[in-house]
């Protein structure tokens, strides 16, 4: 399933996520996936958050840069192969991943994935049955 | 040792005459042959027959880069083209270039300049000269190579770069002198000592430094790490390029070439000469110049001078170090950088916002500098790589500016002050005091 990503410029200096966090807390956002991407001298947090266009409004407020970025959002058994398993349906297919993140909780693994081809990537997924959670649930993790 | 007693070491009475009678030359062809300097002076009601000794140069107008500019390029030239036989040019704010122009006479007076540079050092002939200042446009390189070549010199025309080759000449022809500016040298010897090459199978005795501002310490650590004796050599492409002055091997300041370059300093806020020793912005007159003659040309250098005969025997005059710039201009590893060069390419971006910083820092002793700009919202991506292209892109624009490499920093939005007047826009930090 498409979903969508919050994406945050942040120029690398200590405490600068700090204060990402700190005004998605005091505005009530819970996050539910959180990755850095690493440049140099700057840096892009990507982040899954309920309401992604209502918290970029509220980072863009308190003086952050944010865009938005569709990704595909694949659950998995918590299984060992069970990535494997996607991942190499993708690449047989040919679909190439930009970046991706992943972690696990209990019987189920989450997986985001920035394809180059995102309809396809989420159509191939769907052909070949894996859980590809709505858009509506997919924002609580 | 001394190239031409009889110039170097004339009475300061002597002196004066031949400037004087060299001043009322010039002045003579420039009214006549450069409207530029007639219009100037009639405005300031001035005319050549006014001017019969060297005190009544403060009669006559100053120059600028500004004049110099507005001429592009051939303006100021005060004889025929087909008189010119060499055009060097130097960067400029907008773009453009400050051009200058030789005849074969000028050619001859900048080479005899030199060899008095070289001797003073105390290289004659058979030294091998390792020319490591760029050849081209750039006056550095070729007026360097013709002057060790006058005296008799061997002479390897290497240009700037190719550190690796630089460094297998050095050892290979047994280079003895070695010409570049004082960072290049410095990272040509940390370079010799990464490559544990054994400074026995080097031949340097001296080392030819300048075209950027260099301190007393930088001078002791190259002597230190090359083994050799550093000497200054000062110029600028609008009064001939380098050997504008030199050191002597009293090392008591720089020697002018004042039979050949008028000096004088004035405060640059009133134009004013001052005394001796009195810090001030350094101007040049020239007296023998044929192809571009320029009066009383600013050249934003702060400094003092002293007419004090030198232990060495010289009585030409000595000016201190360049203490910095009355304008905003950076010399970056020799070259010369406005930071309105690098404002324009910034706002012919629509990627960046209109703001941006410049630091400029020494790290093992090479200039570096650093830009700051923010990316606009618009252009922002999720993907690291397209980030990094929109930084090329910019580094890219501004090296073909500049002509050298400059390290692009994006930083988030609003987080360079805004800013109603003037913005302090360039910070300094390298310390040549």
């Amino acid at each position: 399933m498409i979903i969508k990503q919050l994406s945050v410029f942040l120029e690398n200096q200590t405490g600068r996520i700090n204060q990402v966090t700190d005004v998605l807390g005091k505005n009530g956002i819970n996050m539910s996936a959180f990755s850095v991407a690493e440049g140099s001298e700057f840096g892009i947090l990507r982040l899954i958050v309920p309401d992604p266009e209502h918290a970029k409004e509220v980072l863009k407020k308190n003086g952050f840069m944010a865009t938005i970025t569709d990704v595909v959002r694949l659950v998995t058994p918590n299984t060992a192969g069970a990535l494997a398993k996607a991942l190499n349906i993708l690449a047989s297919e040919g679909v190439f991943i930009q970046y991706m993140y992943a972690f696990s909780a209990g019987e189920t693994a989450n997986v985001v994935i920035r394809p180059n081809n995102i309809e396809r990537c989420s159509q191939i997924l769907k052909e070949h049955k894996f859980d590809l959670l709505k858009a509506d649930t997919s924002y609580q993790i | 040792m001394i190239w031409n007693q009889s110039c170097e070491c004339m009475s300061r009475e002597e002196l004066r005459d031949l400037q004087g009678k060299r001043l009322r030359e010039v002045v003579e062809s420039v009214y006549n042959n450069t409207p530029f300097y007639k219009k100037k002076m009639d405005e300031l009601g001035v005319k050549p027959k006014d001017i019969n000794s060297i005190d009544d140069i403060v009669k006559l107008p100053f120059t600028t880069k500004t004049d110099l500019r507005d001429n592009y390029p051939f303006g100021l030239c005060n004889v025929k083209m087909k008189d010119i036989v060499r055009i060097h040019a130097s960067s400029g704010t907008t773009g453009k270039p400050t051009v200058v122009g030789y005849t074969k006479n000028d050619l001859k007076n900048w080479t005899e300049c030199l060899s008095r540079c070289f001797t003073a050092y105390g290289a004659g002939k058979e030294d091998m000269f390792q020319i490591s200042y760029g050849y081209g446009l750039f006056t550095g390189g070729l007026g360097a190579h013709y002057g060790a070549e006058n005296i008799g010199a061997s002479v390897i025309p290497m240009s700037s770069g190719n550190t690796d080759k630089q460094l297998l000449l050095m050892q290979d022809f047994g280079t003895s002198v070695l010409c570049c500016t004082p960072s290049y040298a410095l990272f040509m010897a940390d370079k010799i000592n990464e490559l544990k090459i054994d400074k026995k199978s080097l031949n340097l005795k001296i080392g030819v430094f300048g075209a950027e501002p260099w301190t007393e310490e930088m001078r002791k650590e190259i002597e230190d790490k090359l083994g050799i004796k550093a000497y200054d050599i000062y110029g600028l492409s609008e009064i001939a390029g380098p050997g504008v002055g030199f050191e002597c091997e009293s090392q008591a300041g720089t020697h002018l070439n004042e039979d050949h370059f008028y000096p004088e300093i004035v405060d640059p806020a009133t134009l004013q000469p001052v005394t001796d020793g009195e810090c001030g912005e350094l101007v040049f007159t020239h007296l023998t110049k044929e192809g571009m003659p320029l009066l009383r040309y600013r050249t934003k250098d702060l400094t003092s001078i002293t007419h004090e005969t030198c232990d060495c025997g010289r009585t030409l005059a000595r000016m201190e170090k360049i203490l910095g710039r009355s304008d905003d201009m950076l010399i970056i590893r020799g070259v010369n950088v406005f930071p309105s060069q690098i404002e324009s390419v910034i706002l012919g971006m629509e990627e960046f916002a209109p703001h941006y910083k410049i630091f400029v820092e020494r790290v093992n002793n090479l200039d570096q500098m650093e830009v700051w700009v923010e990316v606009r919202e618009e252009y922002f991506t999720d993907e690291l790589e397209k980030m990094l292209a929109l930084k090329k892109k910019l580094s890219a624009a501004i090296h073909s500016v500049l002509g050298i490499a400059v390290p692009i920093k994006l930083v988030e939005p609003m987080s360079i002050e805004r800013s109603e007047g003037k913005a302090k826009r360039v910070f300094d930090k390298r310390k040549l005091k």
